[in-house]
Order: C-alpha cells, then sequence, then structure tokens
C-alpha cells in the first residue's frame, strides 16, 4: 500500500495535486489513513467552526455544529440546509431550466435536451448561490434523496476512527 | 440384463460420479447458500496451503487467456474485432461458473455462462450430448446473451473423459441478418426480426465446424467472410485455450486444477466485498438515468402500427452498500420492456456491470463469477432489464445499459468523494452513440453492411480532480479505440470529409467532461445504399455529478442530393472539417442550395436511402461534468477556447467569465472583471431561483393535471404497472389523491404488451435460468 503525507492530501483536495501522484493513488492500493487527512486537509480550507464529520460534495458536508453539536448538511459559505438525515435538496433553492431559451443558456442549438422530455434542476445555496447539484430528469420526477451515509458504521467499523459526538 | 443402460436413459455421466450436471451445480447453489461462501469454500485450501502455486496457476491461466485473445483477433477480418478488439476468451468450471477472463468486452463473463447453464439445465448432455471437440455456438438474448451480434463458441473441456469445465469465445460480428444491415439495426421492433438467433446449438465435433452449420450460417447474414473469419478466431481462441489448461493440468495436476477453479470464485467474492469495504461508505445512495425512444417520427419505419409510440426508458437504482461489504443493486420502479430493440436480458444486466466495474471498483486482473456471488441484484420482473415475454427484441440493448449504468458511477463516486479517494470520481460516461450503421452494395460490388466503432471512443466524465478524457473510451469495452480512418474507409464506402473533436459536447463543471468527435462522411462508390441513426437526442443519458452538467444530447445531421459530385469535379469549396456550432449549419453553405437536409434531434432513425455523395455526420458524445462550473479554473476556459472545445458564447453564459480575443484570434480571460462577474452570477442564481418547496407545489399541480408530453406519461405509466411500491411512493412525495392514478389505457396510445405477456419459461420442455431477485 502507498502512503501520503497531509500535504499531497491537501493538494489532492485542492485539485494541483501533481499527476505522477495521483496517477500512483489511481494504480495502487489505497490507504486507509486517507479519509482522516482528507478531513483535516477540508477543515483548514472553510471558515465556519463547526467540526467536518463527512464530505458530501466541493462545497457541502454534513457537520457537527460547533453550537449544539447536532449534525447538520451545511454549505461552506456557512448556510445550514437541514439535520443530516434529510433530504438537502428540499432546504435549497432551485431553478428549472423547462424552456427552450433556458436550456439556449448552456448548450448550442440541437446540442440540449427537449424540455417536453427532460428538464434540468439546479440546486442553489440560498445564501451564496453555489450549483451543488443539477437534477436532469423527465418532468415530474420526485426530488430524490441521493445519499443516506451509514457514518458511525463507517467511522467506527470500516476506518476505525471514533464517533463524533452527535446531539439528538 | 434387461436393465438400461446409460445409453438408454440419456444419463451421460459426464463428471463420472454418479451426477448430472443439473444435480451437481444444485449442490455447489446449495452449500453456496448454506454457507454464504461459494461452493461452501470457508476455506481456501490450495491458495492458504500452497500461495505461490496458486499464484502461478492463476498467472498462467490470465496470461493464457490474454495470449490467446491477443493472437486469435488477428485472424479476424472485421474492424469491429481485430481494431476494436470487440470479443473476449473465458474460461469456466463444470458447472459454467466463470473462474478468469481474458480482456476485451468483459461482459461476456456471465453471458455464456448463462448458455452453459442453459444447457446444463436442459439436459444438453443427454441430447444433443456432449462430448471432447464438440462446438457449441450461441447468441439467444432470451437466456443471457446481451445482443444476437455477440455470438459465442463454447467448447466443453475434458480430462480423462471426464468434464472438467468449458472455455468460451464472443466476437461482435458486423452483421446478424436482423431486418436491417449492421449489427445493432432499429428496423425491428422483436426477437424475430433480430436476426439469426442460435441456441446453444452442437455446430462442430472434433473440433470441426459441421457443414450444415457452415452453410446455413453464412447464408444466414450479409456478410458471410467477415461471419467465417469471427468463428475461426473463435475456434482458434477456445482451442488455445483448452490446451493451455491441458498443460496446466499436466504440470500441476487435476487435484489442484480443479479446487483452483473453484477456490479463485470465493476468492473473488471476497476480493470484491474487500474492494468495497477500501473504497466506498456504507449506506443508501439513489440515483436514476433516463434515455429517448422516439418512436412516432416518420423516420422510424417498422413494420408494427402497435410500435409506433414515442416512450422513455427509465431506470431508477437504489445501491445499498451493507456493513460487511456486500452490496445490493435495486431497480425497482424500471420502466416496462418495449416494442424496439433496447431490452436487455438479466445476465446483460448482472454481468454487464463488470465492464464497467472492471474500471473503477475492481481495476483488477481478477474478474470472475465471484464478485456476482456478492452482489443482490433485484431486477422488476417484466422491466426492460428483466423482460418477461418472449417476443423481446435485444439488437441494440446498449442503448440503455450504458445509461442505466451511470446510476452506479455516480453513487460509487458519491461515495469516492466522501471517503476522499477523489482520484476515483468519475461523474459518469458518455451515451456511446451515434451508431452509424447501414449496408447496401458496397465499393467492391458486395453485399455488405457496416457498424462502425467510432462509438467505442466517446468523452470519459470529469473526475473530481481533472477533466474527463477527451474522445477516449467506451464504458463496454476498457480498451476503447476509435479505429484508423484509413481501415473504416476500407470496411466502409464512406470517405472522411472530417474528424474533429466535438465542441461542448462534454458536460460543463469545475472539471468538464470529455469532448466527443464526430466525422463527416460522403457515401462513395456504393450501390444501392442505405445508413441510419442510433442514439440519444431528446434527452441527455448521463448526468453530471455535485453541481456540473451533463453532457450535451445528440443531433443528427444527413444530406442527399447535395451536389458533391459536380462540385468535386469543378474543384469548387466542399463541407470539411467540423460542425463547430450547429446552429450557423456550415456544411449547407458548400453544398447545393436544392439539397435535401435532415438536421435536428431524430437521432433514432431507420434504413434510409443514401446515394453517392450523401453526408451523414458522425457525431460521438461527450461525457458529463464534475462540480460547479463556476468554480473552473479561468486557464482551463482560455485553452478550451482556443483549441475550439467550447464556444465562446458558452464560456460567459455558464462558466461566467469575461473573455477577449486578440489580433491574432487567441482568446484570453480577465481575472478581475470574472470574479467580479462570478459574484453577480451568484446572485442572478438566487434571484431567479425559489425555494424547493414552492416549486413542488407548481409540479403538483401539473401532475394533478396530467400535463406532461405522452412518452413522458407512457414511461411512469409502464414503471407503475410493474411496481406497486414506485407508485405508492410516488403518490406519497407529491401528496397525491388516493384516487390518482394513470393508466395506459388513457393515454391514446397504443399499448400492446400492457396486459398479455408470455414469458420463454412458460413454453414446453424450457427451463430458464433466473440469477436475480425478480
Amino acid at each position: 500500500m502507498s502512503t501520503y503525507n497531509k500535504e499531497q492530501v491537501a493538494h489532492l483536495a485542492e485539485g494541483t495535486l501533481d499527476w505522477e501522484t495521483t496517477f500512483r493513488m489511481l494504480s495502487m492500493p489505497k490507504d486507509k489513513a486517507r479519509f482522516s487527512m482528507y478531513l483535516e486537509a477540508l477543515q483548514k480550507k472553510v471558515t465556519f467552526p463547526d467540526r467536518i464529520v463527512l464530505p458530501l460534495g466541493p462545497h457541502m458536508y454534513i457537520v457537527q455544529s460547533a453550537k449544539t453539536k447536532q449534525w447538520v448538511t451545511q454549505c461552506d459559505c456557512g448556510h445550514v440546509f437541514c439535520g443530516y438525515k434529510e433530504n438537502w435538496k428540499m432546504f435549497a433553492n432551485i431553478y428549472v431550466r423547462d424552456t427552450e431559451e433556458a436550456m439556449a443558456d448552456v448548450y448550442p442549438t440541437l446540442m440540449a435536451p427537449d424540455t417536453k422530455w427532460q428538464v434540468y434542476r439546479e440546486y442553489y445555496c440560498p445564501s451564496c448561490g453555489t450549483m451543488h447539484d443539477v437534477e436532469a430528469p423527465t418532468p415530474w420526477y420526485p426530488v430524490i434523496h441521493d445519499f443516506e451515509p451509514d457514518i458511525e458504521t463507517f467511522y467506527k467499523e470500516w476506518v476505525g476512527l471514533p464517533v463524533p459526538e452527535r446531539a439528538a | 440384463m434387461n436393465m438400461m443402460s446409460n445409453t438408454e436413459t440419456g444419463f451421460a455421466d459426464l463428471l463420472k460420479n454418479g451426477q448430472t450436471l443439473s444435480q451437481f451445480r444444485a449442490d455447489i447453489a446449495a452449500r453456496t447458500k448454506a454457507t454464504g461462501c461459494y461452493n461452501g469454500l470457508e476455506k481456501l485450501e490450495l491458495r492458504e496451503s500452497d500461495p505461490i502455486g496458486y499464484e502461478k496457476l492463476f498467472s498462467k491461466l490470465r496470461g493464457g487467456l490474454v495470449h490467446a485473445r491477443e493472437t486469435a483477433k488477428k485472424i479476424a477480418a472485421s474492424p469491429i474485432v481485430e481494431q476494436e478488439g470487440e470479443l473476449c476468451f473465458t474460461l469456466y468450471n463444470a458447472v459454467g461458473d466463470c473462474i478468469l477472463t481474458s480482456t476485451g468486452i468483459i461482459i461476456h463473463v456471465g453471458t455464456m455462462g448463462a448458455a452453459i447453464k442453459y444447457m446444463i439445465e436442459n439436459n444438453w448432455e443427454a441430447n444433443p450430448g456432449i462430448a471432447p471437440g464438440d462446438m457449441f455456438t450461441n447468441n439467444d438474448c432470451s437466456i443471457g446473451n446481451v445482443h444476437p451480434c455477440d455470438i459465442a463458441t463454447i467448447v466443453p473441456i475434458f480430462h480423462d473423459g471426464r468434464l472438467i469445465g468449458w472455455v468460451g469465445g464472443v466476437t461482435h460480428v458486423i452483421d446478424t441478418g436482423a431486418v436491417t444491415p449492421g449489427s445493432m439495426s432499429t428496423g425491428q421492433t422483436q426477437r424475430f426480426g433480430d436476426g439469426y438467433m442460435i441456441t446453444c446449438r452442437k455446430t462442430g465435433v472434433n473440433d470441426t465446424p459441421l457443414r450444415d452449420w457452415l452453410h446455413e450460417s453464412q447464408r444466414s447474414v450479409r456478410t458471410p467472410k467477415y461471419w467465417i473469419l469471427d468463428e475461426k478466431t473463435r475456434i482458434a481462441g477456445c482451442h488455445m485455450i483448452r490446451e493451455l489448461v491441458e498443460e496446466v493440468i499436466a504440470a500441476d495436476g487435476i487435484e489442484n486444477y480443479e479446487k483452483f477453479a473453484y477456490e479463485v470464485i470465493e476468492e473473488g467474492r471476497r476480493g470484491l466485498m474487500m474492494r468495497i469495504k477500501d473504497m466506498t461508505m456504507p449506506g443508501v445512495y439513489r440515483k436514476v438515468a433516463f434515455v429517448d425512444v422516439p418512436y412516432s417520427h416518420p423516420d422510424i419505419q417498422v413494420s408494427n402500427a402497435f410500435a409506433k409510440l414515442d416512450t422513455i426508458m427509465h431506470s431508477p437504482c437504489e445501491m445499498t452498500i451493507k456493513k460487511d461489504g456486500k452490496w445490493r443493486l435495486d431497480f425497482e420502479g424500471a420502466s416496462r420492456w418495449g416494442w424496439h430493440t433496447f431490452n436487455a436480458h438479466q445476465v446483460a444486466f448482472t454481468s454487464g456491470i463488470w465492464v464497467m466495474m472492471c474500471q473503477t471498483l475492481v481495476p483488477t486482473q481478477r474478474i470472475n463469477d465471484g464478485a456476482y456471488y456478492a452482489t443482490e441484484f433485484h431486477l422488476p420482473k417484466g422491466a426492460w432489464c428483466n423482460p418477461d415475454d418472449r417476443r423481446t427484441g435485444h439488437a441494440y440493448a446498449w442503448h440503455f445499459l450504458v445509461s442505466g449504468w451511470s446510476a452506479l458511477w455516480r453513487g460509487l463516486s458519491q461515495a469516492y468523494f466522501s471517503r476522499g479517494y477523489l482520484e476515483e470520481v468519475n461523474a459518469g460516461n458518455a451515451n456511446t452513440s451515434n451508431w452509424l450503421q447501414g449496408g447496401g452494395i458496397n465499393q467492391d460490388g458486395e453485399i455488405h453492411a457496416v457498424n462502425s466503432f467510432e462509438a467505442s471512443s466517446c468523452g470519459t466524465g470529469a473526475c473530481a480532480v481533472k477533466d474527463g478524457l477527451n474522445h477516449a473510451a467506451a464504458i463496454w469495452n476498457p480498451e476503447g479505440d476509435m479505429g484508423d480512418i484509413e481501415i473504416w474507409e476500407m470496411a466502409e464506402p464512406l470517405l472522411y470529409l472530417g474528424r474533429n473533436v466535438k465542441a461542448n459536447s462534454g458536460g460543463y463543471g469545475k472539471y468538464r467532461g470529455g469532448c466527443g468527435f464526430e466525422t463527416l462522411r460522403m457515401v462513395w462508390n456504393a450501390q444501392d445504399w442505405t445508413m441510419f441513426f442510433m442514439g440519444n437526442g431528446y434527452m441527455n443519458s448521463d448526468w453530471g455529478l455535485m453541481g456540473g452538467y451533463p453532457s450535451a444530447t445528440g443531433y443528427r445531421f444527413e444530406a442527399h442530393k447535395t451536389g458533391l459530385e459536380r462540385r468535386i469535379a469543378k474543384g469548387e469549396a466542399l463541407p470539411l472539417g467540423a460542425d463547430l456550432d450547429p446552429g450557423k449549419a456550415v456544411y449547407e453553405q458548400s453544398i447545393d442550395q436544392t439539397a435535401i437536409v435532415k438536421r435536428d434531434n431524430q437521432c433514432m432513425t431507420t434504413e434510409d436511402c443514401y446515394d453517392n455523395h450523401d453526408l451523414y455526420l458522425n457525431y460521438l458524445r461527450g461525457g458529463p461534468g464534475f462540480g460547479d462550473p463556476i468554480d473552473r479554473d479561468i486557464k482551463a476556459i482560455a485553452k478550451d477556447l482556443n483549441e475550439k472545445f467550447l464556444l465562446p458564447e458558452f464560456a460567459e453564459k455558464v462558466y461566467a467569465v469575461v473573455i477577449s480575443q486578440d489580433a491574432k484570434g487567441v482568446w484570453s480571460v480577465d481575472e478581475a472583471k470574472t470574479k467580479a462577474r462570478r459574484a453577480a452570477f451568484r446572485k442572478e442564481r438566487i434571484a431567479r431561483s425559489v425555494p424547493t418547496r414552492e416549486w413542488m407545489k407548481e409540479e403538483r399541480s401539473r401532475i394533478i393535471n396530467k400535463h406532461a408530453i405522452a412518452a413522458v406519461r407512457h414511461m411512469y405509466s409502464t414503471s407503475f404497472s410493474l411496481s406497486e411500491k414506485f407508485l405508492s411512493k410516488f403518490k406519497s412525495f407529491w401528496d397525491l389523491p388516493a384516487d390518482w392514478e394513470l393508466p395506459e389505457s388513457e393515454l391514446g396510445v397504443p399499448c400492446y404488451g400492457s396486459k398479455y405477456r408470455m414469458d420463454l419459461s412458460l413454453m414446453p420442455d424450457v427451463r430458464t435460468i433466473v440469477q436475480v431477485e425478480e
């Protein structure tokens, strides 16, 4: 197994890691210490005081609230969407591209979906305007709850780390 | 004296243990079920007692499989096999479970195994008999094959008169004698038009193909020369591997070989669970994919009026990764099979995912049936991926397999991202199309069919640390190669007027999807020629990830009565190179004004007439993007602009950059102005959006009023009719009235197949193999 240092993992999270090391990460068995180094690197990047429990996207995390110790889904601008078990999209802002004109802002003529068949649902942070996800379903599709991680099992049994405190 | 011998009773005793193959297989299944370990192998005796010997066995066999593939493919003349590597060889134990496989289209780990299991469960050992030197041929999609053009040759392996295993070889042939030419045609709507269908037929004895088979099979397809050389390829590879097994047994002993042949599958099962624990995260992941089936268009000419409707294929995926590293892939809610050629057998689905997984979760040489034993599949009976009617067509099952699996990419990528293995994240794959197909009389004056495999080099999905690869790969073949122009021009009467990267085809994002490419082809020196298009057009089938956009959809361009013969003779301007901005229609400026041009999103057509000097644009799709586009590095945007991978208008509209072009035409991005523009862009997003729950009120009223096109309603209706659970969740999410329903009968489109269906298992004397929870 290859091992990597904190600096390399921080570069990976930043998208600035050299290709040789990235390639080694791809081709060699995975390093178990990655998760804790990754959390540390991300924690240094964010400006909020809350502890990152699990990264969900480039700007979204499940965090342990510094004030309440509750686990919440949070944007890196500090905006709290909801409790970590809920679907954050239900608490986001949405912009639906469901007309030809709206699609024309994204793709050249003929290269966009026909909005009678498929729409784009762009989910934004209501505070900072980061686009966290783009759903591309047919009309009528329920808002998808993408991910319900089993954080306790992952920390305790898979990576051998203490589970951060969680207030009810 | 008066007792019947094995000959009379039809009991072949191939295993020399008094058991039929079916009984032996049932015992293995029982031991697997009782212990959770393949064949009850809680202890891997050979591996644990002699790990070096075990690895040597592994290396000899795996190396031999790869060697056989590389050698045998040189026999083929078809560029699909010889250039693109659309072949694969696999070694099985006596019950048809895969031990090891070669490189190539390893979806066939399971498909040939399914054929062997079909022979086992339908007593092939009694009739037609299984003997040393036999050859069996199969391409039957109703028992596990992906599509009829994947022809498998299966050879039993005996040792001292005892059956100890099987070897199978598969090649993707150019033509199967379907209603329309090309190996994955669209003109048929049922199995009966899908082409020559062979069900585990004994086609050779004493290592020699039978003469009736040779005569019948070659005249059943349009391309007999390619067909017969493909067959020789498969036979050569199978016989090389059979010899290899004989050599291994001579060197290492039959006892060790047979222990290996079962232990390696248990090792594969454990290996997948270990990889899942090493790389992912326990939890529930939900993703979905769609693809369009636009069959009501006049350019879809099929012989069945009941197939003339627009619909959408639906593949919702709930992936549950369990504490112990097992996983469950549940497709409850999938839409019903349809009257087209995009249906898939359950084995095409369950076996096929490994061709994808070997590119992400298990990028190892140890691909075998062990992974299947570590996976629970739920494929609803009657869905597009597990049809319950023996009439279904499968010629282009990949139309939705590639899309259906995109949900798995995204689910796994969520796990990789959350765990910090950013280098593994892949936003998805391209819809690997267009498929240029057709036929007629070629430049050599022969009856011919074409099936361009340029689609094996589409754009790949973006990663969390880098862009996707441009014109590089296809999910169904880990060794993607677009092929040489010169070879395609020999194989097809179609000259190249351009081969360029397709601008804006990759999905936008912090890291963009890989761009696809486009080739402009001119019909040349052909007679009575036809072609058609096959791909996605009204929808894209792959979503972006974590704020990235999906890749662009497809479109078609074809032109007839172009005047190009005259223009070439006079040395006038010709349409050359890229269709950079499809809305500007630049090709039309270099052909006759009176030309008949089709430029639209109808990317699914049936066989249409083409004269010499007609044009056909083969646009191969890009991959989806990752992350919010306004996070994209401005240098990368400038590079894309200067390489013509991105049109300036969309640099401004999507990436929110401020750009300028110097006197030499070089683009640059202004950093300070872009920073201000992006800050404003964020505010614009907030201003134009509404809280999700507010929007849901409007959408709910559209559902109650059933405001959607027939294709959308048809998709939901077929999913609802197969799954009460999906219907109930749908109604609950939208808080619909209890009496809200969407029966197919109210849609005003033909609904053949909605009520009356007949599964293959209902035919007399047929035992089908079920390998999933239905």
